[in-house]
């Protein structure tokens, strides 16, 4: 029997979770062991990573009969989808954990309990990242929630308890969606035999469903997932979690965990449900687009220098499901570098802008002004940060928008149009946010302002390093994502669309030209 | 002249019953003749070894349960078809006898009311009187609750077990009148604890006036009050069908009723907030075990063939369960009565289970009603217990707003409790999910989704008020002189542990238990 790497990287940071809770309270040793912990994670996630081929499928995968009569099994796989999203959890927890150094220090319990639940946070996402079992897929999904809840409403802002419940009931109705759906997978693999939640088992099973029973359980899931990305109109919980949430854990809820649910979207609905996937793009597609376009407008419009990153991020949501929809395999590649890069940008965005309010005491942009002259490094990287968000070629998230409106475009020319109108709201909106708050003469107020530190500078040049170089050199992601992303669309059964050139106008244009 | 045949009676496989019973009766006996001094600690010690002894005679009758030919159960007919010793009934046995253990240490803790448990000194002395205060200050006690809930228990165990409507009818009686007595001798509130008792039994002789009335209608269409022959002349359509309907619907509303489903279930909160809190969390995990397992071997061996009949009606009492407690529960501020509530819920959640009425491959709807009542029944004693622990001057601390900050104050116990919250929200990872997902799969399985839809939103709707109280508990600041927690003695505390781990347990590798129902297989008639 192989070496159990997904359950070993799963665990170790459970159980740095639990030796942080009898650990005596406060002090630096607790966050010194919770860095340790998830640096010696990320290290074994790397060393996994160097093992694994890009063309092998499901790697490092692990099978044990959970709960018999339910068919749960313990199953743990990553493809490329999967292990991009391990990585990037593995990269970001301990640039999180670095740069919330003291974060915990003031909140509702000591600052053990603060890492204790981030560490516990990354366990179970990791978890849920490697899930070959709908069973446990949906246990993990569902435990993700009580963490960030404590996280919520432990540490952060005056509204952190209000901004915890809403987090918590929308999270928890698109979870028993789900699980209506997920007890409906068992009534239906169970009436083709012996019930089963294995994935590999189940989409044989799936792929013969009567369509309305397929339609209905896609939906069940599907809607969980709009909740957790989230999509317009269910969307509303984000922006309030953001602002109330310290950086750190608005890190690891935009950057991680809401990944669950395009993650979710990629392995569950469409690789269960490939007729109902089909029926249902058009509609994802609109309300992709929307998202796109809504989250930009408010995104401009927010004073909250936080509130305005949760719309961007509902924008670029909307890209990642948009290419998850249109079905083609650019599409769907760009969507999960995607995932990836959005969770850098946006990780740079949070923990910067969050130094900076740290310093003023305020989120709002109308409290700040010139504020480059007294911080240049802040302001250099905060503008590194926000012209990725804004996907300036050269820069990561770049290459991935730009692959999801190509793919869109050879499906749906109109969708493509509007959604790169995204584009130029982003500039708009990353670029304000800089002037108003970088340029322009030093406000008195901001005079007091200091430069970062170097545990600061730390945990973002890592950030900004996978920026650059994922920018200038994607195709070291794409190897991995794009054989995963073609067994995906493969098993949902469609093809790119062949460039649709009129026959007359290329005779045409050759005849011109002799 | 006919000769007299000696009725046989299976002593063996009968004996947990008359082990149960048997020491009721001793435990009456011991009442009248032991000195004050002493007699608590000795009744204490009777009873759990009454209770264990029955259980370890349940666990051998359960080993010794044979296949019946040409039927998917194990197990006989016993008592001259009084009583029905199968799978079924041998799980509930050995689950209800845990529970009862559980409660029984509850019952026995002395250490939180300052040396006397928390029943009163001397029911008969009227509330505020000079003889009250003349009982408090001797220190007297009702060690009479033991033997009482002996009696209870004995009557627990028959209920689901019954082979006929009659047998049904005593075991009944049996379990409820000792029940409104306990109801009724709480230390601390008397007044309430009378009038719930009051309400209790008035409510309870009128169901079980309804009870009768169907077992008569029934007789009056099946000409028999054995399950077997009604199931019999159901399916030969036999006689007049308006008998029978009149018939069903009536022992239904008697069996609903101590499920406590609407619109039968008025008098839960009332009973619940005012009873003592040990016999709340034993009526709350017993009664329900007991009242469901009958519910369901009336409905499916009896009326078996009419489920077409039964089966709507049964979807509208889970719907309009599930929607009461789940809504009402949400306007709660006493605990108890949130519990009450919660437990309405959940008594929703178990009908959605009974409604599918499924019974081919994979979960059946009876083993998943009966792994979800194992699960419910130690999450709801760990959750009364709690509440015992949590006191004010006064008594026990039920008041919500008094358990703000709850968190900061004792983390540990509002670390437990918050977790039983956590289980009866149906979170994974508890004993509460997995159950819900039992029944849920059953329900669908028997084609009642729409009825599983309905129970998810209202799973969030209940969700919604179980948070609120973790949110008060860790989310407030404490209240200036808060409750305080007391320090229980090891009964209290060992019967948290179990209930603890059990709903963790239950919650993470429920495998064996889900394939003791499994194996418990279906009723035999």
């Amino acid at each position: 029997m192989s070496f159990p790497w997904l359950t070993v990287i799963g665990t170790l940071p459970l159980l740095g979770a639990v030796a942080l809770t009898l650990m005596p309270r406060g002090g630096v040793l607790p966050k010194q062991l919770a860095l340790g912990v998830s640096v010696g994670t990320l290290v074994l996630t790397a060393v996994m990573g160097l093992q694994y081929s890009p063309r092998g499928g499901m790697q490092f995968e692990e099978e044990h009969e959970w709960i018999g009569a339910f068919g749960a099994h313990y199953a743990l796989g990553v493809d490329g989808i999967g292990l991009t999203l391990v990585v990037m959890t593995a990269i970001l927890t301990p640039l999180v954990i670095a740069a919330s150094w003291n974060d915990g220090d003031e909140g509702r319990w000591s600052v053990n309990a603060f890492f204790a639940w981030m560490l516990a946070l990354e366990g179970l996402a990791l978890g849920v990242f490697a899930a070959t079992d709908v069973f446990l897929f949906y246990v993990l999904f569902e435990a993700t929630l009580v963490p960030i809840y404590f996280l919520l409403g432990g540490f952060g802002g005056v509204q952190r308890s209000y901004a915890a419940v809403k987090f918590l009931v929308f999270s928890l109705v698109g979870g028993l969606l789900m699980l209506a759906a997920v007890v409906g997978l068992y009534v239906v693999s169970a009436q083709a035999g012996t019930p089963t939640y294995l994935l590999s088992e189940l989409s044989e099973i799936t792929a013969g469903i009567d369509e309305s029973t397929g339609r209905w359980l896609f939906l069940g899931f599907f809607v969980a997932f709009a909740v957790k990305a989230p999509m317009w109109p269910v969307h509303t919980w984000l922006p309030d979690a953001a602002a109330a949430g310290t950086p750190g854990t608005s890190v690891l809820l935009v950057s991680v965990l809401d990944k669950i649910g395009t993650f979710g979207m990629i392995r569950f609905c469409l690789e269960l449900f490939p007729e109902a996937s089909q029926w249902a793009s058009p509609v994802v597609m609109v309300l992709a687009v929307v998202s796109i376009i809504y989250g930009a407008l408010l995104a401009i419009g927010q004073d909250d220098i936080r509130r305005l990153i949760a719309y961007t991020s509902v924008s670029h949501f909307g890209f990642i499901v948009l290419g998850i929809f249109a079905l083609t395999s650019q599409s769907a590649s760009g969507a999960t570098l995607y995932m990836f890069n959005h969770g850098m940008s946006t990780a740079a965005l949070f923990l910067v802008t969050g130094f900076l309010i740290t310093r003023h005491g305020s989120a709002r942009i109308s409290d700040f002004g010139g504020v480059e002259k007294v911080a240049p490094v802040l302001a250099g990287i905060l503008l590194v940060a926000g012209l990725s968000s804004l996907s300036l070629p050269g820069l990561a998230p770049f290459v991935s928008e730009f692959l999801v409106l190509a793919g869109t475009f050879s499906v749906s020319v109109t969708a493509a149009v509007v959604a790169t109108l995204g584009i130029v709201l982003a500039a708009l909106y990353i670029l304000l946010m800089y002037q108003r708050t970088m340029t322009g003469p030093l406000r008195a107020d901001n005079a007091t302002i200091t430069d970062l530190r170097a545990r600061e500078v730390a945990a973002l040049a890592p950030i900004l390093g996978l920026i650059i170089a994922f920018g200038f050199y994607p195709q070291a992601l794409l190897d991995v994502i794009n054989p995963a992303v073609e067994r995906t669309l493969e098993q949902v059964g469609v093809t790119d669309p062949s460039p649709d050139v009129p026959l007359e106008a290329l005779s045409q244009d050759e005849e011109a030209s002799q | 002249m006919n000769e007299f045949i000696a009725p046989t009676v299976e002593y063996a496989e009968l004996s947990p019953l008359l082990i149960v019973l048997g020491a009721a009766v001793v435990g009456v006996t011991l009442e009248a003749f032991l000195p004050r001094r002493g007699r608590h600690r000795i009744q204490v010690v009777f009873t759990l070894v009454a209770l264990v002894a029955a259980l370890l005679a349940t666990g051998w009758v359960a080993a010794g349960l044979d296949e019946v030919e040409g039927a998917s159960g194990r197990g006989l007919i016993a008592a001259e078809g009084a009583i029905a010793v199968d799978g079924p009934s041998v799980f509930m046995w050995g689950v209800l006898l845990v529970f009862s253990i559980i409660s029984v240490m509850l019952f026995a803790e002395r250490r939180i009311e300052g040396g006397v448990s928390a029943f009163a000194g001397q029911a008969a002395a009227l509330p505020g009187t000079e003889a009250e205060r003349e009982a408090s200050r001797q220190g007297i006690e009702h060690t009479e609750v033991f033997p009482l809930v002996l009696f209870a228990i004995g009557g627990m165990l028959l209920f689901p077990a019954s082979n006929d409507l009659l047998t049904m009818f005593i075991a009944l009686e049996v379990l409820s009148l000792p029940l409104y007595l306990l109801c009724g001798l709480a230390r601390r509130r008397r007044l309430i604890s009378q009038e719930a008792a009051m309400k209790y039994f008035l409510l309870g002789a009128f169901s079980s006036a309804f009870f009768v009335y169907g077992i008569a209608l029934v007789y009056g269409y099946a000409g028999s009050f054995t399950l077997a022959d009604i199931h019999a002349a159901v399916d030969n359509n036999t006689g007049s069908t308006n008998l029978l309907l009149a018939g069903m619907g009536l022992i239904a509303v008697g069996l609903l009723f101590k499920v406590s489903a609407a619109p039968f279930h008025a008098w839960t909160p009332d009973v619940y907030q005012g009873a003592p809190t040990p016999v709340t969390g034993f009526m709350a995990a017993c009664t329900k075990l007991a009242a469901f397992g009958a519910l369901l071997r009336v409905f499916y061996v009896a009326f078996g063939g009419a489920q077409w009949d039964w089966r709507p009606m049964i979807w509208v009492v889970a719907a309009l369960t599930m929607a009461i407690g789940a809504v009402v529960a949400l306007t709660q501020s006493d605990i108890k009565r949130m519990l009450a509530y919660s437990s309405i819920a959940h008594a929703g959640f178990l009908l959605v289970g009974f409604a599918g009425a499924y019974g081919g491959d994979g979960i059946t709807s009876l083993q998943s009603v009966l792994f979800y009542l194992a699960a419910y029944g130690f999450s709801t004693i760990g959750a009364f217990a709690v509440v015992m622990l949590v006191r004010d001057p006064g008594g026990e601390a039920t008041h919500l707003s008094r358990w703000a900050g709850l968190g900061k104050t004792s983390p540990l116990v509002a670390g437990v409790f918050a977790f039983f919250m956590l289980a009866f929200a149906g979170i994974p990872l508890t004993s509460g999910f997995t159950s819900k997902w039992t029944v849920f799969s059953a329900a669908w399985a028997g084609g009642a989704w729409p009825l599983v839809l309905l129970a998810v939103g209202m799973s969030a709707v209940a969700a919604y008020f179980y948070v609120r109280v973790i949110v008060l508990m860790f989310f407030s600041d404490p209240v200036v002189d808060g409750p305080t927690v007391s320090v229980p003695s090891l009964f209290t505390s060992s019967a948290l542990v179990v209930a603890v781990v059990a709903t963790v347990v239950l919650g993470i590798l429920p495998g064996p238990v889900l394939d003791l129902a499994q194996q418990a297989g279906a009723f035999v008639r």
